[in-house]
Formats: structure tokens, sequence, C-alpha cells
């Protein structure tokens, strides 16, 4: 067993692949480490991991139940941030918000990601006119505005957070298949490509083994950076009232509460809003610092 | 011949990296009067970071420190390092020029050559459009190009390459300067044009009395074109000879380089490795 | 080196982009079309609602082509795109084509002054961090730009009513502008402000204009958030490049360097940028409009959207598509006559 050591890692002509991987790794973290914006990012998106995690034993209140005997109280000492028109306490909503929106992001990657790169790398592979067909048809998606269709798909599948969580992914791939599909085109060119083939490398073999690694790191950025717009487009159909339902303490349609108590009972709308903030701005911060370090032409 | 043109001393350019500090000129002296010295060496030798390091144009993660470059333009002796960034302004085109090695990066591809031209003279003298148009063409001409008019209006991706390399001279001497350093001038170029835009460079530089410092890894073409020769490698210089004497060159680095031309006369024999001592780096 | 003809250069790329913008068109009114046909709600049933006796439903299915094949069906419906017949809105119960002429300048007029805005603002921000990039005027830019990735643009706008109207007092509320003025103006060009001062209303124009001062305004970040960015990853890239070190070595100022020379090489890819952030915010304006009770495309999409008012809602989508898909023609044909290596 080797140790893991930073001499080891920093090895000019590294023994194995694996050390060569770790190595890169390391530069990759201390390139990333030295940037404030990135590492700020990691810090929200943990903050919000750890507080979905534990939201049972964080909430101070029942998100839930009215309590109408206490409705719209100010921010004080026991409501840190007030209570809604139920009476029921913000912080512990906000808190209970967070698995729904961890929830709503994960599944959007999960759906979209592996969508768009299967899609992307197809037509950048064979090209021709699989490529034509498939590129038409992002374009046909791309042609809308994301939040347009998704309001237009969300009215037809009625309202409700499983079906804005699958409009916001069917209106999600075609950017990461553009991506996926532009990367191929120059990997496609290359010469360790032709090599594979002529050693009779199936295209199932290339695509999976060689040209969808080198789509990753592009992908990862792509993902995190993109996470913050599905938070907004999700929050966005939750304000129309079109996301999740009531009683879950979705942010959006919190904020959509709080509107018809803007001026008087302020804190209504606007401590969910500051929750979204914070979170997509993490996404932003940590894509923005990722990119720094993955995409070469950054730097 | 007197060498006060420009000296260095103890030139050093680091590269601050996250593996580490990397020195890519490691206190290298030399001096030049108003001659052709040259410079030769492999990719990563250091030698057009010393160019550029004169200039002051390394730029950030690396870094410049020396005990003094010492220049001496016909506007009096200045010291380099300590100039401000004001006067370095004035010294970069006015007095120091420097032709980079590829016309098709180096030209700024949404101007016209001609407008490009025009503002290196307009930089460093207080005239108006119209003569620096005139100045502007009769540089074009200097430098050998017919219809000087039309090529002025042309952008950089409609001259060929060597006319690029020619607009880029022109560019670099409209000023005046007393000193051009040519950073693989030639590289770049189809090997038929090479030789006209190093007689451009020659006739130029000798008609003004300028200095010339050629950077270049065609260790033939420095020997026939230059008056002395400076051979880094590691970035130090190991050898400094005057360049009719080169083919008696005594360090061992410089020897490999020669014993590795083939020459049309003698018998294609097996070609030299050249050995490299990594204590020349250090000696 | 001799320039090929103005045909070959421009105009053929541009028609093979119209044609291809022509097929994305026609994919656009499919995915339309299927939308409103898996539709839930039955389109008689909701023109004439629940209670209406069996035969008058069927008449109706009958006339409006809803019992023929679907393939037929989306023949008549692209048809009648293409004649401007999006059908009536239930809602005015006008054709969906003059309620849409109706709605769609108030949303240009404050996309407009938004992108503005943006730009007046987004591209010297953009340039500054990639001159600092970096050191601590890079991060703040950048975080400006990034908080404007990440505030959701129907919070930030109820902020602002709480802060500048309720709290200052320093805009008015929601709406174009004051009722009391509301009758002295005609549409003539739609756009109000204009409207006003073309009648000589200067009381109405001003207040029209301060009403335009808060939505414009929030729109505006986001367009100034995406333009700094892209102007700062540009210039980053321009300014590694080699005619730059020329530029220096030339003896410009570094104000004339980054200035002339870098961004004189972005302005061509801005044109771009800025172009599809205006199409970016017709996307915004739903939001925006919803919540400064604006009457433009945006809201009338979501008020026909919330009303099930299927006819209003895909006329709608299908304008704002057409308005994407036309500025993306626009930017390429800018591309194209503007960057001298295109020509």
């Amino acid at each position: 067993m080797t140790l893991i050591s930073r001499a080891w890692l920093l090895a000019e002509t590294p023994q194995s692949r694996r050390q060569a991987a770790l190595g890169q790794a390391y530069l990759g973290w201390l390139a990333f480490q030295r940037n404030p914006i990135g590492m700020a990012g990691l810090a929200i998106i943990l903050a919000l991991i750890v507080v979905s995690a534990l939201s049972p034993i964080l909430m101070p209140f029942d998100p839930i139940a009215a309590d109408t005997a206490n409705r719209l109280r100010p921010p004080s000492g026991t409501h840190w941030f007030g209570t809604d028109e139920l009476g029921r306490d913000i912080l512990s909503r906000l808190i209970a918000g967070a698995p729904i929106t961890l929830m709503i992001v994960v599944l959007v990657a999960v759906l979209v990601a592996p969508v768009g790169l299967a899609i992307g790398c197809i037509a950048g592979y064979y090209g021709g006119w699989i490529d034509r067909v498939l590129m038409r048809i992002t374009d046909v998606f791309m042609a809308f505005p994301r939040l347009i269709l998704a309001l237009a798909l969300v009215a037809v599948l009625k309202p409700g957070l499983e079906n804005a969580i699958l409009a916001i992914a069917v209106t999600g791939w075609p950017p990461y298949a553009r991506m996926a599909r532009a990367e191929t085109l120059t990997i496609r060119q290359s010469d360790y490509i032709a090599a594979m083939r002529q050693l009779g490398a199936s295209d199932a073999r290339i695509i999976l083994f060689h040209v969808v690694p080198m789509c990753l790191s592009s992908l990862i950025v792509r993902v995190t950076l993109d996470m913050a717009g599905v938070i907004l487009t999700a929050a966005g159909l939750g304000f129309l009232g079109l996301g999740a339902q009531p009683p879950l303490p979705e942010w959006g349609a919190m904020i959509s509460t709080g509107r018809r108590f803007l001026l008087d009972q302020w804190w209504v709308g606007t401590f969910p809003g500051l929750a979204i903030c914070i979170v997509s701005l993490g996404f932003n911060l940590l894509g923005d610092g990722l990119r720094e370090v993955l995409d070469p032409k950054q730097r | 011949m007197s060498f006060d043109l420009l000296s260095v001393e103890n030139l050093r350019v680091r590269f601050h990296l996250d593996k580490g500090t990397v020195e890519a000129v490691r206190g290298i002296s030399f001096r030049m009067g108003r001659e052709k010295l040259g410079i030769v060496g492999e990719s990563g030798s250091g030698k057009s970071m010393t160019g550029r390091a004169i200039l002051r144009l390394v730029q950030k993660p690396g870094s410049v420190t020396a005990d003094a470059i010492r220049f001496n333009g016909r506007s009096g002796s200045r010291d380099l390092l300590t100039a401000s960034p004001a006067e370095m302004q004035a010294i970069r085109g006015g007095q120091i020029s420097m032709v980079m090695q590829d016309p098709k990066f180096s030209l700024n591809p949404v101007m016209t050559v001609g407008k490009q031209i025009a503002e290196a003279y307009r930089i460093h003298r207080k005239v108006g459009r119209t003569e620096a148009r005139e100045r502007a063409i009769a540089m074009l001409k200097a430098v050998r190009i017919r219809d000087p008019e039309a090529v002025f209006n042309r952008y950089p991706h409609e001259v060929s390459g060597g006319m690029g390399q020619r607009i880029m001279i022109a560019m670099m001497l409209i000023p005046d300067p007393d000193l051009l350093i040519a950073d693989e001038p030639t590289s770049a170029l189809d090997v038929t044009v090479q030789t006209q835009v190093l007689a451009i460079i020659d006739d130029l530089v000798t008609e003004r009395g300028m200095g010339l410092i050629l950077i270049s890894h065609d260790l033939n073409l420095v020997a026939s074109f230059c008056d002395r020769v400076l051979v880094m490698y590691g970035g130090r210089i190991v050898e400094e000879c005057r360049a009719k004497d080169l083919h008696a060159a005594t360090h061992p680095y410089t020897r490999g380089l020669l014993a590795a031309l083939p020459t049309i006369d003698a018998p294609p024999g097996d070609l030299q490795v050249l050995t490299r001592d990594p204590a020349w780096m250090h000696a | 080196m001799a320039s090929a003809s103005l045909g070959q250069r421009v105009v053929q790329p541009v028609v093979r982009l119209i044609v291809s913008l022509a097929l994305t068109f026609f994919g656009l009114l499919l995915v339309t079309f299927i939308i409103g046909r898996v539709m839930p709600i039955d389109p008689a049933l909701a023109a004439l609602g629940d209670r209406a006796p069996a035969d008058v439903v069927d008449r109706f299915r009958e006339e409006m082509g809803l019992n023929l094949p679907l393939w037929q069906q989306f023949i008549v419906y692209v048809t009648k795109v293409f004649e401007g017949d999006f059908g009536r809105s239930v809602l005015s119960s006008r054709p969906v084509l003059e309620d849409i002429a109706r709605v769609f300048p108030a949303t240009l007029e404050l996309a407009t002054v938004a992108t503005l805005l943006g730009v007046a603002l987004g591209v010297p921000m953009g340039v500054l961090a990639a001159v600092h990039q970096g050191r601590w005027p890079d991060h703040v830019i950048r975080v400006v730009g990034l908080f404007g990735y990440s505030v959701p643009v129907f919070w930030l706008g109820l902020v602002g009513l709480l802060v500048f109207y309720a709290k200052l007092d320093w805009v008015p509320g929601p709406g174009r502008i004051n009722i009391a003025y509301q009758d002295f103006v005609d549409p003539i060009t739609g756009v109000m402000v204009i409207d006003a001062m073309l009648q000589g209303e200067w009381e109405a124009a001003g207040s029209a204009a301060r009403h335009l001062i808060l939505p414009s305004s929030i729109l505006a970040y986001f367009s100034l958030a995406y333009i700094s960015r892209m102007t700062r990853s540009f210039m980053i890239e321009q300014l590694k490049q080699e005619y730059i070190t020329t530029a220096r070595v030339k003896g410009a100022s570094e104000a004339r360097v980054v200035w002339r020379h870098a961004l004189g090489n972005v302005a061509v890819p801005l044109t771009t940028v800025v172009t599809l952030s205006y199409a970016n915010l017709l996307e915004g304006s739903v939001l925006t409009e919803t919540v400064f009770a604006w009457p433009g495309l945006g809201r009338y999409i979501t008020d026909s959207l919330l009303n099930a008012d299927m006819n209003a809602v895909l006329g709608g989508t299908i304008v704002v598509g057409l308005v994407f898909v036309s500025l993306n023609l626009l930017a390429d044909v800018l591309y194209r006559t503007l960057d001298p290596r295109a020509r």
C-alpha cells in the first residue's frame, strides 16, 4: 500500500494510472481550493445537503400544522423568521423545504444529463442524417423559452411537483446535447479514436469508454451551473401555482403566499426568496469555480 | 564597435506555478551595441522570454528580476527595470520594438493593416490622421509592398504570411526605434519568402543604424545573418562568440548542435544524438 | 485573396439558415399542436361550458374539425397559423392574434429599455472584471453577476416594490401608468411613453416613464448579469492573444489595448449575446409582468394558462417562439455583416 503523500501525488513520473489520476485530481483540488468563489459555493451546497438530511431534527416547529392563534407574527426570539398566515413557523417551513429543493435538483440532473449526453454523443459520433435529425429536434426545443414551454407542459399535465420536475426535465436536455455534440466532434477526429477503430473496437465501446469520459468534465460544470436555473424555474412554477401544491413547504409557493402580505408582513415572502437565492447562488459559485479548474480554455 | 546600446546583468525570469517555481531564464548577462546579435537555442531554452523580459512584457504568473537592464537609446540612458509604466510605454515601439513569429496571430484581425501601422506612428508622434496615413504608406513601400494604397485598406486575413510579416516589420519600425527584437520572424513563413523577409530586416536595420536581436532556433540562419551569437540552453548562456567563429565553438552543447547539422557534401551517415548534461543548467 | 461575391459570402449561408429556421418553426408548431391535443381539457367543453347539450358539443366538434384524424387536424392547424388565425381567446372572446398585437408592445417596451440598460452597464463591468482577472474587482463583479443568475425574478420584483414603492415611495406601484391618465392616451404605437408624447400628454408620458423604471431595472439586472459574464469571458480570451502583445509592443496605453484592440474583437460576438439576451428577457417578462401587473405578452400567457384558455396559451407560445427564432436569425446576419473575416 503506497502512502498517499503530497510528494507521491505530485510526482513528475507517476508509476500507475491510479497515481496519475489521483495526482491530476489533487492538482485540480489545489487550484479549486485557491478559488474563494468555488469554495463558497461548495460550502453552501454542503450546508444544503446537511440541512436536508437532518431536517426533522433541525425544525423547531411543525411545518404543516396550522396554529391560527399565532398567525402572521413578525420575526422574534421564538419565531426567528416569523409565522405565516396559518401561524406556521417560517424557519421550520424553510428547513422542511430544503429536501424538496434538493430532490428537484437531483431528479432533474439524473433525468436530463444522461439523455442529453447520449443524444449529443450519438449525433456527434455518427454525423450524417442521424446528426441532422437529432440536432433539428434539439433546435426545436431550444427555440422555446424554457419557462414558457414548461408552463404549457405543466398546464397540460396538471399542476403538481412531479409534473413540474418532468416539465423542467423535458425542457432541460437540449443544451447538454449541444455541448456533448460539440465535444464529440472534436474528439472524433483525434488519432486515438482512429487507433481504437483499427483495433476493432465497437462503436458502442468507443462512445462509452472513450468519448463519454472526455465529455464528463464539461458535463459536470454544465450540470452544476444548470441546477441554479432548475431551482429558479421550479420556484417560478411554484410561484404561479403550477408546481408544488399546498401544504408542501416549497419555497416558490411560499413566496406566492407571501405576495398577498407583502406590504404589511414582509417576512412571509422575503425569507423563502432569500433561501432560493442562497442555494442557487451556491450552485452558480460552485459551477464557476469548477469551470476554472476543469475547463482549460477558461484558465 | 562599442557595446553600449543594451546591457543586461543577471536577468532571471521565474514562473510561480502550483507545482512550484520554474525558472525560464537563470541569470544571464550580455551587452550589445548597434549590431546584429543572434540568440539561438531549442524551445524552452529561455530565448523568447529574454526578449519579452527586456520589454517588460512577461505576464502575470511570471516575474522578472535583474541587477540592471540598461538601455542607451537616442533619448538617453535608462534602467528598464525601474522605468515607470508611462516611460515603458514611450520606450516600447518608440525605442525598442519586437517582431513576433506569426503574423496570423500578431496582427489585430478586425483592424485594417493600414490603421494598425498608422496607430504605431501616432502613439509616438503627435501628428494628424492624414500625415500618419502618408507615413504608413511610405513605410509599406519601404518593406517592398507593391500597391501600398490598396494594402493599407486590407484586413490581416486578406494578406499572405510573407506580406503579413512585412506589415509587422513596417509597423514596428515606423516610429524609428533604436533596437529591434525579432523573435523567430521567419519560422512561420514559407521557405521561399524567408530570405526575402530577412533581407528587408537586414536592409532597414543597417540603413537606420539600429541594433537587432535575432532570436531563432536555426543555427545556420543566425550564423550567416548575425555579427555575434549567444547560445542558450536551459535558461543560461552556454556559449558566446562571433558568428564567423561559431564553427570553432567549445561548449559540448554547441558542438553537439553543429554536429547535428546535415551537410550536402558529406555522406549521410547516422546523425549524432544530442547529449544533454544536466550540469550545464547549474554551471 | 479576391473577395468572393456577396452572394457566396452572405446570401447563401443566410438562405440556408432561413431554411433551417423554417424547419425549426415547423417543429415548434408540431410541439404546440401535440401539447394542445393531449390537453386533458376537452376544447369543445372549454369553449361551450360543462353544461352544454350533447348535440351542440357534437356540432362544435364537427365545425372545429376535432373529429378528423390527427394528421389532418395538424395540417388544418398549420394552415390556420400561417393565415394568422390562432383561434379565439375564451377569456377575451377576441381573436388571439388581436389580443397579442395589443399586449406585445408593452413587453417590447420593457425588454428594450432593460436591454439598453443591461448593455450600458454590463459591457464595462465585464471588461473591468477581465482586466482584473482573479483580483477583487473581478470577484465583486462576478458575484454581482452570479447573484443575477441566482435570484428569482419574481421575488426581486416583490422586494423592489416593497422597498422602492411601499417604504421609500421613489417609484410608482404596479401597472403601466397612473390610472388617472389611463384614458388620455390612445394606443398608436402601443408603447405608452411614445404614444403619450405623440399626443402631447407630457404628464401622462412622465407617469408612464416612471412606471417603467422599476420593472425595467429589474429585468435589466438579469440582462446585465448575462452580458457582463459573457463580456468577461470573451475579453479574457482575447487578452491572451498575440495581437494584444503586439499592441503593447507598439507602446499603446493599457486603456487603448483593452478598449480599442481587445474590445474591438469582442464587439462582434457581443452583438450575438445582446440579441440573445433580448430574447431571454421575453422569458423573464412572464414572471416580471405578473408581479408588476404589466399588461404584456408574458402576463397574457400566464393569465390564459391559469384559466385554461389554450388557444391563447399556444398562440402566445408560438409568437414567443417565432420572436426567438427571428432574433437568432438577426444575430447571425449581424455577425456576418459586422465581422470582416466573415464578410
